[in-house]
């Protein structure tokens, strides 16, 4: 009943291997028409979302300095909450994908965005653009399966540690922020001695720069700006921190663990076309049923389907893309995978725990 | 370069200095320690908020807009505190959005010097040209606009010269304009010249002012041609060694500015030969939008961060620049990860994978998937 389906090839599944070219023309036909579309439009839409996420930023650090007052501590703290999670998930993923680049607009530049969160945003550009959006669920090369730390597909060999595989997602959740800045370090290799500390010191260094940074501002600065009541802002950011943590981490791996989803072997993609690609992508991501406010929440992610087929389209336009996807899935018979968030959620949380035992 | 090398010339491709991004702009020092608290977004990011001229960023307000001459707007712009001033001559980069995409050009203010003054900017519709027309078009008071500190060399000596002659073509006349100006506003004693080029007398920028300022100060001498209206001013046609004598002061004991159009400049600098180059100043205007698309393997690629120039290849321009022995950044090489993306300062690039053609300068683009249509130079 909780099986997975066993990943076909891409090229190899119950698509000939014509069939997946026309479908890959026919997505490359709704991206260049979506670029000829993008325009004012995307533009006033991103910068709507920055201006409001400013703003809800500097009325929730506002109220929180005033934190004694239990409403305005909670207004402050749901406040902050909510920017947070703009600023990662529909500003700061977005931006980075270099969604919005063709503005000329510094500010949308994919290349000089930096984010409110432990991560710096270098490092996250080459762990999730370059590397998990290329080599999606690719087990071995995209890091983005269990992050290192987790067992999220039965490719990956059992071994005793994978037992406390709930308590691992649990704290990963938790922590998630410093959970995606170490991401691109690959601490387990060199844990394992696979790759010399000297290496990766320049990525250790940039990581410290921004960790402190963020730590000082939530932890400290903003703190004593309410002297000796410094503990209700203190208590504030940290709950907003991990209200974004657990809300960025349930999004996130809604995107590609529900059951249904498909994960590949290197030897599969080798000379993939871009038919195959697109295939690839489609038979490894899932999306998130809901309102538009849950989207844009969601940063768009809850498109993750479209947001791997088109990566650098901007995310505002994947609801309207994926009328034309689902349907093209229909006519192909291809699998689409979408649900509501509990639905989806639950089925990651059964592979969480399914994965902990050896099988 | 190797061409004339005797000449003092400060000849600028407005396509080509219109380098510095706004973010790189320098900054207030004390506002270091609040960018660390306002982290990472930087101050600006919330000071915006409460108003979008409050920011450490040099911004500016349009508050004025006459359109006297034909085919040209005059824009006062109001700067927030961040602007320092311009000497007379000096041109700022004004950022502008234009349905929603940013567009950055060159302009010279034709105001006089000034800390913290007004500025005022005059902009000629370019044919085609999409900045020059939309502010032709709509600006109007109420627009914010980008700006960056006052930079060129072309510019009045702080010992004012005596006596100078001033060569304008079209819209080249606003920096002229600025040094007029401020030489007025100081009360300079000294001869002034001005040989203004224009094709008809609406077109002229400026003409009413300038005819008052000839009737107030006898020291200055204007003189027009109308190059498409023979007859109308006191000179007839294109800039010509006989146009000189009849302008007081005689041209070789001058210090010379001319702005305008590369010929004009041209002619100029062919005037101004055996030995009387030092006392030419020149600056070339030359509209951005006009870049030239060549063939697919046609022209040259400059690297300007690495100072290297290639013969176009035709193939991407991540491959020509690895080719040329350089390791730019890259992911996915299939327009994908946008690892690679470098800003083009000008020239027409085609993206390999859609096709699309594209001729506007400054626009960030994925290296791995855009060729060089012709002459090309890249951030990198």
């Amino acid at each position: 009943m909780t099986t997975t389906v066993t990943p076909p090839p891409a090229a190899a599944g119950s698509l000939t291997a014509e069939q997946v070219e026309r479908f890959g023309a026919e997505m490359d036909a709704i991206r260049e028409r979506m670029l000829a579309a993008r325009g004012k439009s995307d533009a006033d839409y991103i910068r709507r979302v920055i201006r409001t996420q400013r703003r809800l930023e500097m009325t929730g650090r506002g109220l929180l300095w005033a934190g004694w007052f239990p409403p305005a501590w909670l207004a402050g703290t749901a406040a902050l909450s909510i920017s947070k999670i703009l600023d990662n998930m529909e500003i700061g993923h977005n931006v980075m994908h270099g969604q919005y680049e063709w503005t000329n607009d510094p500010k949308l530049s994919g290349k000089q965005f930096e984010w409110d969160t432990a991560c710096p945003a270098d490092q996250w550009r080459h762990s999730h653009n370059y590397m998990h959006h290329t080599y999606t669920n690719i087990v071995g090369k995209d890091r983005d399966i269990g992050y290192g730390v987790l067992r999220m597909s039965e490719e990956q060999p059992w071994r005793p540690y994978y037992l406390g595989n709930p308590v691992w997602a649990a704290l990963l959740a938790t922590f998630f922020q410093y959970g995606v800045a170490l991401h691109d370090l690959e601490v387990e290799r060199l844990v394992a001695g696979e790759v010399p500390v000297a290496e990766k010191r320049g990525m250790l260094k940039g990581i410290w720069r921004k960790v402190r940074r963020q730590t000082l501002k939530d932890y400290a600065i903003f703190p004593a700006l309410s002297g000796p009541l410094f503990i209700f802002p203190l208590a504030g950011n940290a709950t907003a921190n991990l209200a974004r943590n657990l809300w960025a981490f349930t999004i996130i791996f809604c995107g590609h663990f529900p059951e249904g989803t498909h994960e590949f072997e290197e030897e599969q993609t080798e000379d993939e076309s871009r038919g195959e690609w697109y295939y690839r992508q489609l038979l490894g991501s899932a999306n998130l049923s809901g309102s538009r406010l849950f989207h844009i929440l969601s940063g768009n992610l809850s498109f993750q389907i479209e947001h791997h087929l088109f990566p650098d389209l901007p995310a505002n336009r994947y609801a309207e893309i994926s009328v034309e996807v689902r349907e093209a899935c229909e006519r192909y018979g291809i699998p689409y995978n979408v649900g509501p968030l509990r639905k989806q959620f639950g089925s990651v949380v059964k592979k969480i725990c399914r994965l902990a035992l050896p099988r | 370069m190797c061409d004339e090398p005797t000449f003092d010339v400060t000849t600028f491709d407005v396509t080509l200095i219109c380098v510095m991004p706004a973010t790189l702009a320098p900054r207030h020092p004390g506002t270091r320690l609040l960018d660390t608290i306002a982290g990472p977004h930087g101050i600006d990011a919330y000071l915006e908020q409460i108003h979008p001229l409050l920011t450490t960023e040099r911004r500016a307000e349009v508050v004025a807009a006459s359109r006297d001459a034909e085919d040209s707007v005059t824009l006062t712009l109001r700067p927030n505190r961040a602007w320092k001033g311009h000497e007379a001559g000096q041109f700022v980069q004004v950022t502008v959005e234009i349905d929603g995409v940013l567009h950055r050009r060159c302009y010279s203010p034709a105001s006089g010097e000034g800390r913290r003054g007004e500025l005022e900017i005059t902009v000629k519709r370019h044919p085609g040209g999409l900045v020059s027309g939309f502010l032709n078009d709509h600006a109007g008071p109420g627009l914010v606009l980008g700006l960056s500190g006052a930079e060129g060399e072309f510019r009045l000596p702080s010992r004012r010269p005596d006596p100078i002659l001033l060569i304008a073509g079209g819209s080249g006349v606003t920096p002229l304009m600025a040094m007029l100006r401020t030489l007025f506003a100081e009360g300079h004693r000294g001869t002034v010249a001005m040989l203004q080029y224009a094709p008809s007398p609406a077109a002229a920028i400026y003409r009413e002012e300038l005819e008052g300022m000839a009737r107030r100060h006898p020291n200055f001498h204007l003189a027009r041609s109308y190059t498409r209206a023979p007859g109308a001013g006191e000179l007839d046609g294109r800039f010509s060694p006989l146009h000189l004598p009849q302008s007081e002061p005689c041209f070789a004991a001058a210090e010379t500015f001319a702005c305008g159009p590369p010929e004009l400049l041209d002619a100029v600098r062919g005037t101004w030969a055996n030995g009387l180059e030092q006392r030419l100043h020149v600056e070339s205007f030359v509209p951005p939008d006009l870049a030239v698309a060549g063939g697919p393997g046609e022209g040259t690629v400059r690297l300007l961060d690495s100072g290297l120039e290639l013969e176009n290849s035709g193939a991407s321009l991540l491959e020509q620049a690895e080719q040329a022995g350089l390791r730019p950044e890259y992911g996915c090489r299939m327009g994908i990860c946008h690892t690679c993306t470098c800003r083009k300062v000008s020239g027409v690039h085609k993206n390999l994978i859609t096709g699309e053609v594209s001729s506007a300068p400054g626009e960030e683009i994925q290296i791995c998937v855009s060729t060089a249509l012709g002459d090309l130079a890249l951030e990198l």
